[in-house]
């Protein structure tokens, strides 16, 4: 049983489950960018004290689960969304929507997910990606990041999605609750939304380690790693760093450059000179960003490692912060 | 970052799918743009991918002398602490801590070992003997 769906690929997994499960009541309007940017996905915290594979916390974009909800809400679309206790109604939940006809999006853990290669796999439980069908004993699965649909057997579908430890997805399912067709007006409204709640999370939330400040006190951090952690863990922790940044899932730039497009997309729909001047300001922070990275990358490849270099690399993060703060300020002004 | 300067660095991911990168053309206009990889997190990979090997080493070492149960060697292997491992078999972590000592492992029932060897993935003699073959 196959349900009439397209795959499509994108560069992050929630942002383009959201897209390709809206594609067809949006016409295909809500593009990754549209739903990444409508669900206020653009982030930035350094979570201290807490240790991540022997590294630090630290997340270039919003809590997982946010961007389906956020972007649905805001277009004005009811959510279905369920949790199960037993793995025979999770299935049999499942097996329930894609008898309707409905594709679902389901939330999964990485670490026995088969078609990624070994080296990527990790206890990450945020994963998503969409089933949308069943032959024999495969289910037809639309991973985002992948060029093509792929399949997996019903135990390996059950195995990802109910995956333990942190963020354990206990099987969830999400869709749309309705098919009514969406218009230009409700994406209006939810564009400017999404912005809204953006600007809030990255210059609003008290305290030093979340949005534009998160970025500073990280830099500032960083410049204490060698003295504090010795060079080679120091080396870990910036690979760390750069690996949530450009891994599969952010489209480069720690997903500043998906925002950039978001503000040119934003634009055709409520034409104003201050979001392009602020997309161009995003690209200037992806591109800061990348250039971040590979300076990492010295440090952990063991070509540079002085002070020096640790202070070039924190002083990056510092003037980051500092055009992201000026962006977000330009669209926080905008009177609509 | 320009259209033409997204990185084409082959990464093992790179030989399964390539991967959408976000990028501007010609006019400024930000489109798609299929990457196969790039060189600054392939060895940032690398060496997160080394620091653990050394992890699985040293503990394989510490349970060939008698020091750690097989137990310590699959939770680096699989990158589990005790909680994920307490999230898939259901015994408390200081029930699993204790699992860690050698006689205390030596003395697990079946049952108990077939938990863990579900978690971990294996057959139960593959718990025991740390013989395990995968791609």
């Amino acid at each position: 049983m196959k349900i009439d769906f397209e795959h499509g690929q994108a560069a992050h997994c929630e942002s383009g489950v959201t897209s390709n499960l809206l594609k067809k009541i949006s016409k295909g309007k809500i593009t990754e960018p549209l739903a990444f940017g409508i669900g206020a996905g653009l982030f930035f915290v350094y979570v201290p004290l807490i240790k991540i594979n022997n590294g630090p916390a630290i997340a270039f974009r919003s809590m997982p689960g946010f961007i389906f909800n956020r972007t649905c809400k805001s277009l004005g679309i009811p959510v279905v969304q369920k949790k199960f206790s037993s793995k025979e109604k999770a299935e049999a939940a499942l097996m329930e929507s894609l008898n309707a006809g409905q594709p679902v999006g389901a939330q999964v853990g990485v670490y026995y997910l088969s078609y990624f290669p070994k080296e990527y796999r990790f206890h990450f439980n945020a994963h998503n990606l969409i089933v949308f069908g069943k032959e024999g004993d495969n289910y037809l699965i639309s991973d985002p990041i992948m060029e093509h649909a792929t399949t997996l057997t019903s135990y390996e579908l059950e195995r990802v999605r109910f995956a333990k430890g942190a963020l354990a997805p206990k099987g969830q399912l999400y869709y749309p609750g309705n098919q009514n067709e969406i218009t230009d007006d409700q994406i209006r409204t939810a564009i400017k939304s999404g912005i809204k709640k953006n600007v809030f999370n990255m210059l609003s939330i008290p305290g030093p380690f979340a949005g534009v400040s998160g970025i500073s006190y990280t830099g500032n951090k960083i410049k204490r790693w060698r003295d504090k952690l010795g060079l080679k863990t120091a080396g870990l922790y910036l690979a760390q760093l750069v690996r949530m940044q450009e891994e599969i899932g952010t489209g480069g730039g720690g997903f500043r450059y998906i925002y950039a497009a978001f503000l040119q997309q934003a634009n055709d729909y409520l034409p104003n000179a201050t979001l392009l001047q602020a997309s161009e300001m995003f690209t200037q922070a992806g591109d800061l960003w990348r250039t971040a990275a590979v300076q990492a990358a010295g440090i952990y490849k063991g070509r540079i490692g002085s002070q020096e270099d640790f202070d070039v690399m924190g002083n990056y993060l510092l003037a980051i912060a500092d055009i992201e703060k000026k962006a977000f300020t330009l669209l926080k002004n905008i009177k609509w | 970052m320009k259209k033409e300067n997204v990185p084409q660095d082959l990464s093992s991911l790179g030989k399964i799918t390539r991967e959408v990168c976000y990028a501007t053309d010609s006019e400024g206009k930000y489109v798609t743009q299929l990457s196969d990889g790039w060189e600054v997190k392939i060895t940032a990979l690398d060496v997160a991918r080394k620091e653990i090997d050394g992890r699985i080493a040293e503990a394989k070492q510490k349970v060939l002398n008698k020091e750690a149960s097989p137990l310590l060697f699959f939770m680096e292997l699989r990158l589990m602490d005790a909680g994920i491992v307490a999230d898939y078999t259901g015994f408390w972590k200081w029930q699993i801590k204790r699992h860690l000592k050698p006689d205390i492992f030596n003395r697990l029932s079946e049952k108990d070992l077939k938990k863990y060897a579900e978690a971990f993935n294996v057959k139960v003699d593959e718990l025991k003997s740390m013989d395990v073959h995968e791609d």
